[in-house]
């Protein structure tokens, strides 16, 4: 747990020990279960009320699918989910739909989450309609119309369809059917990786001011560092399917403890060619291995530059406090202290048993490269 | 003499019963043996279509046009017949593009893909095109080549297949590489990878590289000059360093101000430029960043900005650059060239992706527009 949601004490979402696995299917006639997808192995977390949890890692690392299982839009295959201390998994699907009115979501790309066939109005009077809210048609308009005015979008928007937007306005109607029921957490899955630079700044602003005038919790999932550490108070870093490091996010920038951790931010480019030329990087060799066979013990140590022959390979590491952060490491104290060096790591291959030619590496789907 | 000398580059689209699309416009730039030459800009700004205008790539339909000239070591490329300019390309100039799933052939495996270069540029068949198709992808990093060879571009991950594609593309040792958003797709830890092979090969073999990117981080690591293109038009360039510690152009300092940085902390608030790229001037009306720009002044509307030379070797197109502390405005200004003006023509960035289906409709209302 980290250190401010002790101090405020008040936990909004509480993550126990969460596991998503999905089953791989193999047959014609019957539909043999041959092994699992372990999407999501083991997370625990707890984001604490009116504050921004940003949850980063590549992709395939699982950081999405632990939003949508968070959100109970993916069944959890186990795990406990407690939402302002109600249960979630085990909840009655009626009590569950009331609920969802107080935790919503941001989705990565505008034009594929909204309806190119809805006006502007009934995108955002659905939800509103769904869970009873405003009485009536009137009643509804208001409470759409200061919506509209959070996010900053004109009132003549409502009768518009979402084709006649530009991108980052696309993007506030997202987070406008998101903030129209009142809900009190939102999970933003890359808000703004679709966008061009300058019209990120400005959503990422909007999300601050939101979050400043209206008290809301944010679990915010992004591959890119930069954003994440502008917006979060609290970073976990995830990979294959687990938490590897969690931290305040200005400690986990100046303080990265988890040597995955470090190469993720020696990777990330900085606009400032001073710093660029200054930097070490450390360079991860490889792919992410499937997520169907993840390596044994800690799950890094296959491209881990400081892996150790004892208890890497066959001791899976438990998050455990160091200085305010969390981090799964055997040997996190000595890599910081600078007792060990990081080696070189040649890239080996594993093969699922019984996958044959199938590729050693999971196929990861691209990141959103819409910048043509 | 540089390598490659872009010299007024335009490209427009025309079609029948719309308005003609001018995506560049007058581009100019030069590259050097061993240089890194940076294109940055956001979406629709022309940098994608320069390259390809460069290559020869653009798909030949009528109402295209392209003007200028591209003089690569003394032959124009834009000249030369669809032939000569096959023999050049993939052997002295290649391309490096965006998504490599897509610009692979799925149906095709990687080793023949790759020794179709060798055998089309350096006469190698057989055994000795799968040899050095394998030192290849060895060169580039990809582990177990020789086994590689055989695969489908669906069984190598994301950062493979780039890898894979600059495999092909330095097969014959090209003089020049063009790089479009070369990282884009890929994940922080394995872009690090690419762009430190990236680096290697211009370090090794002199080739020069353009880099095309939106990302002023790849930007400050990779490039010796940088031009900024807006609207279609180049509107500033400058070496590494000046331009990332003294921004003159509105919109490059816009575009730094809007980046959140690694090393920053939490809560500052990011400078947007307000609006988006669909809000702007066509060129021959005054400056296309005019819209959104926080420094505009009467005289930016009503004629381009001439291009401003100063005496450090850095030009920008713009009448009321952000200052530079220590001296007086339009001291280092060295000369002007006066932007060319072709009117009856908008900038891509002007016209919507996807165009309003009823006819009749409004174009998309911009975010400045008020109720």
């Amino acid at each position: 747990m980290s250190e401010r949601s002790e101090r405020s004490g008040d936990v909004l979402v509480e993550v126990r020990d969460l596991k998503v696995h999905f089953p791989i299917k193999r047959g014609v006639l019957f539909d043999r279960t041959v092994g699992h997808v372990k999407a999501v192995d083991g997370v625990d977390l707890s984001i604490a009320r009116g504050r921004t949890y940003g949850l980063v890692g590549e992709s395939g690392c699982g950081k999405s699918t632990l939003g949508r299982a968070l959100l109970q839009l993916t069944p959890p295959t186990a795990g406990q989910v407690a939402f302002d201390g109600v249960e979630l998994t085990t909840l009655a699907p009626n009590k569950l739909r009331a609920m969802r009115r107080r935790m919503q979501m941001i989705f990565q790309d505008p034009m594929s989450s909204l309806d190119p066939r809805q006006n502007v109005e009934s995108i955002l009077t659905e939800g509103l309609q769904a869970h009873g809210i405003g009485g009536d048609r009137n009643g509804r308009r208001k409470i759409i119309a200061e919506t509209l005015d959070q996010v900053g979008l004109p009132r003549w928007a409502l009768s518009r369809y979402p084709h006649e937007f530009s991108g980052g306005q696309r993007q506030r109607i997202g987070i406008a059917r998101a903030l129209v029921l009142g809900p009190e957490l939102i999970v933003a899955d890359e808000p703004v990786s679709a966008l061009d630079v300058s019209i990120q700044a400005q959503v990422v602003n909007l999300l601050d001011e939101l979050q400043d005038n209206l008290g809301l919790t944010y679990l915010v999932i992004a591959h890119d560092l930069a954003v994440v550490r502008h917006i979060s108070d609290t970073v976990g870093v995830m990979y294959l399917g687990a938490l590897v490091e969690e931290a305040p996010s200005d400690r986990l920038y100046t303080e990265p403890l988890h040597p995955y951790t470090r190469a993720l931010m020696s990777a990330v480019p900085v606009p400032d060619p001073d710093v660029e030329d200054r930097r070490e990087r450390i360079l991860i060799h490889g792919d992410l291995p499937s997520p169907a066979n993840p390596p044994s013990g800690c799950r890094f140590h296959t491209r881990c530059p400081w892996a150790q022959p004892t208890r890497c390979a066959d001791e899976r590491p438990q998050l455990r406090e160091i200085g305010g952060s969390r981090v799964a490491c055997h040997w996190a104290e000595q890599i910081a202290s600078g007792e060990l060096r990081p080696h070189k790591v040649s890239v080996e291959i594993t093969r699922p048993p019984g996958e044959g030619e199938e590729p050693s590496v999971v196929s990861a789907p691209t990141e959103p490269g819409s910048f043509v | 003499m540089a390598l490659l000398d872009v010299e007024d580059l335009s490209v427009t689209f025309a079609r029948r019963g719309q308005r003609t699309v001018r995506a560049v416009d007058g581009v100019s730039f030069s590259v050097n043996a061993g240089e890194v030459v940076g294109l940055v800009g956001e979406s629709g700004c022309g940098k994608s279509v320069t390259s390809l205008a460069i290559m020869g790539l653009l798909p030949k339909q009528p109402g295209l046009q392209v003007s200028g000239k591209a003089v690569f070591d003394g032959t124009d490329l834009l000249q030369i017949d669809d032939r000569s300019r096959r023999d050049i390309r993939g052997r002295d100039v290649a391309m490096i593009f965006q998504d490599p799933l897509s610009s692979l052939n799925p149906v095709v495996p990687i080793g023949l893909q790759v020794t179709e270069v060798l055998t089309r540029h350096r006469g190698m068949r057989g055994e000795a095109a799968a040899k050095e198709a394998a030192q290849l992808l060895d060169r580039v990093g990809i582990p177990d080549p020789k086994r590689r060879l055989k695969e489908y571009p669906h069984q190598l991950s994301g950062g493979m297949r780039q890898r894979a594609l600059i495999a092909m593309a330095v097969a014959c040792q090209p003089r020049l590489l063009i790089a479009d958003e070369p990282t884009t797709a890929l994940d922080v830890t394995i872009q690090a990878q690419i762009l430190e092979l990236l680096k290697d090969l211009v370090q090794d073999s002199g080739t020069a590289l353009v880099m095309i990117t939106h990302d002023l981080g790849v930007v400050a690591g990779m490039c010796d000059t940088i031009n900024v293109l807006y609207g279609g038009r180049v509107v500033e360039t400058a070496r590494r360093r000046p331009l990332f510690r003294q921004p003159r152009h509105p919109y490059t300092v816009g575009l730094l101000g809007s980046v959140p940085r690694l090393d920053a902390g939490r809560g500052e608030r990011l400078n947007p430029i307000p609006g988006s790229v669909r809000d702007l001037l066509p060129w021959p009306d005054g400056c296309a960043f005019a819209p959104r720009c926080d420094r505009r002044v009467d005289a930016c509307i009503g004629e381009p900005p001439e291009l401003v030379l100063t005496h450090d070797g850095r030009s920008y197109r713009c009448v009321n650059p952000a200052p530079l502390p220590g001296l007086t405005p339009g001291d280092e200004v060295r000369t002007a060239v006066p932007g060319p003006a072709t009117p009856g023509s908008v900038p891509a960035q002007a016209v919507p992706d996807e165009p309003p289906a009823v006819p009749g409709l409004a174009a998309a209302p911009s975010e400045e527009e008020t109720p």
